[in-house]
């Protein structure tokens, strides 16, 4: 009950954060305004409020429970990838959209897209596989909240009525703050759960009776001696992985909050300094997700291990249903609230689960972003600017925040969440494969229209093509993975217990690759965009 | 929206010594990358070298595998220093500085 009460606080004071942010707007009416915030963040809020953008439910419980079922392993593949490539893409990327923003007044990264390529409805279907994308996230981040607040509470808060108090706190400050109210709640948030994440780990480290005992136990039992190496994970995976992060510069909320700095200088701290961000967040999560398998006295934990052991043993017999069924018992995403539960006083437990929903909210700048992209690049694209006027543009953004969080909310209650849980997945490589959209655009003056359309389609078809066949071949029993298609005793495509594996990599590894082959071979053979356009750009971005 | 004249954005161009640090920065990012794929650490948790008496897991608890991630994860940081401090597109920001109010999207 204490715990949830303190959720319920904070909940409170992150509505008010989005309603101070209302009253502060330098205008109601400017869509510049609402979307952006002016153009106007500085240093410290643009730092933390992008690095809260990418922390999400699934970064934050996603990733200890990995690190439970795969060991140590789950730093290098999704952490200390990401703390080099996304400063990287900001650096090479954010900064050059943001300049262009400044100069020609983009506010999405579909407004860029028809500009430099001169298109109109292309850019639209770019806009709408973005979209399609994108909507996974909003959904899931409201289970994650209706999870959470029914986790953090012994079940007192029902997931429904969880779920219905985040929708609602989430679309509060969206719909009044806008992007002004979402920065100063996501950088709220990052402080927040920096500083209790650190008092976390003390915590359930003395509790565990130190982690030295914890981790010398993990190193003597054969069992559990891999989670402290990466032996049970392939090289060409942890490789493959290190194509995902290149997705976080294609999503349209983080390329359109690179539009919110007011001056360029503002990204310096945030490259740099984002790489230790991530340490700073990821090492104690994964670090307890390991942990957490010598906890013998949490019941939970001790299912879910036991659920992982069967599987093993004789998931080869099972129908594939019956082994679903055991992956989702096994499945570790709570176990770093049932460390909490179990070691720290109900009053840090609250705060601790009001940092956890801090990560899980972070579906706010999705809502906003698809907001914006709605507004801007269908509703002003297509004329409803220039007949009813910016007030207008504004209120149907707000609208736009309303129904899709209602939407996203109505679905929250019905489906599954496994099924978003692989949807964001494949979003993950869907956004990678975009990147070459981006990095041709800025680039490469060769680029056209046509290259960016087959890119698109591709990226799309793709993505398709992945989740039918993960569909429709069932995931085996953990081991080797069932051969597909081969030719010539190579193996092309598996169906592996993880997912999905082209010539032993990733689809992502292949998605980025045809999508970038895709973008230059169309491109050459077709043809160009005006010499004016090209130098509109290229003369202000040559490097 | 007035349009700026095109011809008028100053022309930006990197000497010998610029064009060697950018180079130098490239290579130094690619190793990086290549350091990422620490396969030498891939089936053990302690840093093991016994003809030197070498047997250590940093901390006492923390297998040698995530501290390599970690100290990685450091030295990125200190890479993207030196990008930002050597290779910093400032000529956007001066450029974007220097222009009139927003500019028209439409070529």
């Amino acid at each position: 009950m204490i715990p949830a009460i303190v959720v319920f606080i904070y909940l409170a004071v992150v509505l008010y954060i989005g309603i101070f942010a209302f009253r502060k707007a330098a205008s109601k009416k400017q869509a510049e305004d609402y979307f952006l915030a002016s153009r106007s963040l500085g240093p410290f809020v643009f730092l933390f409020s992008l690095f809260g953008t990418n922390m999400t439910a699934f970064a934050i419980l996603g990733s200890s429970g990995h690190a439970f079922a795969n060991g140590i392993v789950t730093f290098g593949l999704m952490a200390s990838s990401s703390g080099l490539v996304i400063p990287l893409t900001i650096f090479l990327v954010g900064t050059r959209v943001w300049a262009l923003g400044k100069k020609y007044g983009f506010m999405t990264p579909v407004q860029m897209f028809r500009d430099r390529w001169e298109c109109n409805h292309i850019g639209t279907v770019i806009f709408v596989v973005q979209a399609v994308l994108l909507v996974p996230y909003v959904i899931i981040g409201i289970m994650g909240g209706g999870t959470t607040l029914n986790a953090v509470s012994g079940g007192w808060v029902p997931y429904w009525f969880g779920g219905a108090i985040v929708a609602l706190v989430v679309m509060g400050y969206v719909f009044f703050g806008g992007m002004r109210g979402t920065a100063w709640v996501n950088t709220f948030q990052t402080l927040l759960f920096l500083l209790f994440g650190t008092i976390a780990i003390v915590v359930i480290g003395v509790g565990m009776g130190g982690f030295g005992n914890a981790a010398q136990a993990i190193a003597n039992s054969p069992a559990l001696a891999p989670l402290l190496t990466r032996e049970r994970i392939s090289p060409y995976y942890f490789f493959s992985y290190t194509f995902i992060p290149l997705s976080a510069i294609a999503f349209p909320h983080i390329l359109i909050f690179c539009l919110t700095a007011e001056k360029m200088a503002h990204f310096k701290k945030t490259v740099i300094f984002y790489p230790l961000c991530i340490l700073a967040i990821w090492l104690p999560c994964v670090f307890l997700g390991v942990m957490a398998n010598r906890v013998a006295d949490v019941p939970e934990i001790r299912a879910k291990q036991e659920a992982r052991r069967v599987l093993a043993t004789q998931g080869k017999t099972m129908t594939p249903e019956q082994r679903d069924e055991l992956r989702d018992k096994a499945a570790g995403d709570d176990v770093i609230l049932h460390l909490l539960k179990r070691y720290a006083p109900l009053w840090l437990a609250g705060l601790l689960g009001a940092g956890i929903m801090a990560a899980v909210m972070a579906s706010d700048s999705q809502i906003l972003a698809l907001s914006t992209m709605f507004t801007e690049d269908v509703f002003a694209h297509y004329g409803g600017k220039a007949r009813f006027g910016e007030t207008v543009q504004v209120q149907t953004g707000r609208i736009f925040v309303v129904i899709l969080t209602l939407f996203a909310y109505a679905v929250a209650l019905r489906a599954p969440e496994t099924i978003f849980e692989l949807a964001i997945q494949y979003a993950f490589s869907g956004f990678a494969a975009l990147s070459p959209l981006l990095i041709a655009a800025l680039f490469w003056k060769g680029s056209t229209k046509w290259g960016a359309l087959a890119s698109t389609l591709w990226v799309a078809a793709a993505v398709v093509a992945v989740a039918v066949f993960q569909q429709v071949v069932p995931a085996p029993a953990p081991g080797p993975p069932i051969v597909y298609w081969s030719i010539g005793g190579s193996e092309i495509i598996s169906r592996t217990p993880g997912g999905t594996a082209v010539w032993g990599f990733m689809p992502v590894v292949p998605m980025v690759i045809i999508s970038a082959l895709l973008m230059f071979v169309v491109s050459k053979l077709t043809r160009k965009p005006s010499q004016k356009t090209v130098s509109k750009y290229f003369d202000f971005l040559r490097a | 929206m007035p349009v700026q004249n095109i011809s008028s954005t100053p022309q930006f161009k990197f000497n010998d010594s610029q064009t060697m640090t950018k180079k130098l920065l490239v290579v130094v990012v690619a190793i990086l990358y290549i350091l990422h794929q620490d396969i030498w650490f891939w089936r053990t948790a302690r840093l093991s070298i016994p003809s030197l008496g070498i047997d250590w897991m940093p901390f006492g608890f923390m297998p040698i595998g995530l501290f390599y991630q970690a100290c990685f994860s450091v030295a990125a940081a200190f890479v993207m220093w030196l990008l930002v401090k050597y290779a910093w597109p400032s000529h956007l920001e001066r450029e974007v500085e220097q222009s009139p109010a927003k500019e028209d999207r439409t070529s």
